[in-house]
C-alpha cells in the first residue's frame, strides 16, 4: 500500500513518501519516514515488504557509509545504484529474496548533474526524469507525463508534486493521509515542510 | 655482510630497517627510467628501454598494440596508463593484478576505478609482501597516469613497500635524482599538455645513456580528454609514431645513427 514519487528538476531532486505503516488493515503509525539518507547527497525511499524494507535499506546505508569511510570519496549516484541493483538482483536469487522496491535520488557534485533511479524488487534499474511506486503510480504516471520539466525550479517540481498527491487523495479508496518530503541537490539533503 | 636480517622480507633489524624491501628499491634504481608529467589537460609517460641489443628481434614489437608498445607502458584501465621500473616479469603479475581489480570495480559500480583506488588496490597487495612474507617482495615502482571524475587527471607513484603518493612531475629508475632536479627547475603549474611532451622528451634525452633517442629506447604514451565524449583517451604510441614525435620535437635521429636503426 506504500506509495512514493520522485522527480527531478533543474539541479535537484524531489523525493516523497507516504508515513503510513499498515498491518493488515489497521493503520498503526502515521509518521513514518520511508526515505533514507544514504549519503550527503544522496536519497532513497523504500517501499515493498515491511520488515524487508527496512532491513534492506539499513543494509545499503552502512555499506555505502563503509565505502565512504574506506575509501577517499564517496560513491557518486549512478555506481552507488549499480551497487543497489546487484545487491537486490543477488538477494532475488538467494533463498530468501528481499522484496524492496525502491526510488534512489541523489546530486553528483563532480559533475553537477542530478540523478533519479527506478529500481524494483527484480533488480530493474531504470534512469527516470520522474518516477513512482505503489497504487500511486497509476495516477501520478500521466501526470507527471504532462507536468514535468527537466529545467523547473524547486517551486514549480513542489507544484508537480502536489498535483499528484491530491490526485491519489482524490481517486484511491486507501489513500494516505501524510506524505514526508525530502529533496536533495548541490547543497545536500534537506526535508521540506509539505 | 648482512646476513642475519635479510634473508625473511619480515623481519626487522636491529636499526628497525627491512633490508629486502631497500634492496628491492636498490633494484629498481638501476632500472630504466620511466618519467611522468602532470599537465593541465592530460597526463605524458615516458619510459627508457634499457636492454636492447643488435641482434634483439623487434619485430613483434613494431606493431605496438592498445595494450602498450612493448615492455614498459601498459594500459590498466580505459582511464589508467602506467609506467613501470624494475623486475619485467614482477610488472607482469603486477599489471595483470591491476587490471582485475579495474574490471571487477567496473563490474560491481559501473564506473571506471578512480586512480587513487586503484593504486592503493595494487599498494595493499605490495604491503602484504612486507608483513605476511613471501620469498621476496616485487621489484617494481610504478607511475600511474589517470583521470577520474572526482580529481580530474592525476599522477601517482607506488614503491615496492606499498608506499604510495601523488606527483605533479616525478621520476623513477635511473638517473631519477637528475630528471628530478631537471622537473623541479622545468616544471611549471598549469603546463600545456604540448610543453609538458616537448619538457618529457628534453629531460628524457638528457638522463638516458645514448646519446640520441630513438623508438627503440623509447615508450612514450599520454592521456587526454576526448573532447567529443569528454571521456578519458589513452594514447600509447607505437614505435613509428615515437619516432615522428622525436623528429618533430627536434630529438631524432640524425644519419650517423642509421646503422643503430633496426630494420
Amino acid at each position: 500500500m506504500d506509495i512514493s514519487f520522485a522527480l527531478t528538476g533543474k539541479g535537484y531532486v524531489i523525493v516523497a513518501a507516504d508515513t503510513t505503516a499498515a498491518h493488515s488493515i489497521i493503520k498503526v503509525k502515521l509518521d513514518e519516514d520511508k526515505i533514507k539518507t544514504l549519503s550527503p547527497h544522496l536519497l532513497m525511499a523504500y517501499t515493498g515488504e515491511p520488515g524487508d524494507t527496512v532491513q534492506f535499506a539499513e543494509y545499503i546505508e552502512r555499506n555505502i557509509r563503509l565505502y565512504q569511510i574506506r575509501n577517499i570519496y564517496a560513491l557518486r549516484p549512478p555506481s552507488a545504484a549499480s551497487w543497489i541493483r546487484r545487491s537486490l538482483a543477488d538477494s532475488l536469487r538467494s533463498r530468501k529474496p528481499y522484496s524492496v522496491n525502491l526510488l534512489l535520488g541523489g546530486y553528483d557534485t563532480s559533475t553537477h548533474t542530478p540523478h533519479l533511479y527506478w529500481i524494483d524488487y527484480l533488480g530493474t534499474l531504470a534512469s527516470v526524469p520522474f518516477a513512482a511506486h505503489g497504487y500511486g503510480s497509476y495516477f501520478a504516471l500521466s501526470l507527471l507525463d504532462r507536468y514535468h520539466d527537466p529545467e523547473a525550479s524547486l517551486e514549480e517540481g513542489l507544484a508537480t508534486l502536489r498535483r499528484c498527491i491530491d490526485e491519489v487523495s482524490k481517486r484511491l479508496i486507501v489513500s494516505p493521509g501524510k506524505y514526508k518530503v525530502k529533496v536533495v541537490d548541490k547543497d545536500g539533503v534537506r526535508e521540506l515542510d509539505f | 655482510m648482512a646476513r642475519r636480517y635479510d634473508s625473511r622480507t619480515t623481519i626487522f633489524s636491529p636499526e628497525g630497517r627491512l633490508y629486502q624491501i631497500e634492496y628491492a628499491m636498490e633494484a629498481i634504481s638501476h632500472a630504466g627510467t620511466v618519467l611522468g608529467v602532470l599537465a593541465k589537460d592530460g597526463i605524458v609517460l615516458a619510459a627508457e628501454k634499457k636492454v636492447t641489443g643488435k641482434l634483439l628481434d623487434l619485430s613483434s614489437a613494431k606493431q605496438g598494440g592498445y595494450g602498450g608498445s612493448g615492455e614498459k607502458i601498459f594500459l590498466l584501465n580505459s582511464n589508467v596508463v602506467a609506467g613501470v621500473a624494475g623486475i619485467t616479469a614482477d610488472a607482469n603479475s603486477l599489471v595483470n593484478y591491476a587490471r582485475q581489480a579495474a574490471q571487477r570495480h567496473l563490474y560491481l559500480y559501473n564506473e571506471d576505478i578512480p586512480v587513487e583506488l586503484l593504486a592503493q588496490r595494487l599498494c595493499d597487495l605490495k604491503q602484504g609482501y612486507t608483513q605476511y612474507g613471501g620469498l621476496r617482495p616485487f621489484g617494481v615502482s610504478l607511475l600511474y597516469a589517470g583521470y577520474d571524475p572526482h580529481y580530474h587527471f592525476q599522477l601517482y607513484h607506488s614503491d615496492p613497500s606499498g608506499n604510495y603518493s601523488g606527483w605533479k612531475a616525478t621520476c623513477i629508475g635511473a638517473n631519477n635524482g637528475t630528471a628530478q632536479s631537471l622537473l623541479k627547475q622545468e616544471y611549471k603549474d598549469d603546463i600545456t599538455m604540448e610543453d609538458a611532451i616537448g619538457l618529457v622528451l628534453r629531460v628524457m634525452s638528457k638522463t638516458m645513456d645514448s646519446t640520441t633517442l630513438g623508438s627503440e629506447k623509447l615508450e612514450f604514451a599520454t592521456l587526454t580528454l576526448d573532447p567529443a565524449t569528454k571521456t578519458p583517451k589513452a594514447k600509447v604510441y607505437r614505435p613509428a609514431e615515437v619516432d615522428a614525435l622525436l623528429e618533430k620535437q627536434g630529438l631524432g635521429k640524425k644519419d650517423e645513427d642509421t646503422e643503430m636503426r633496426a630494420t
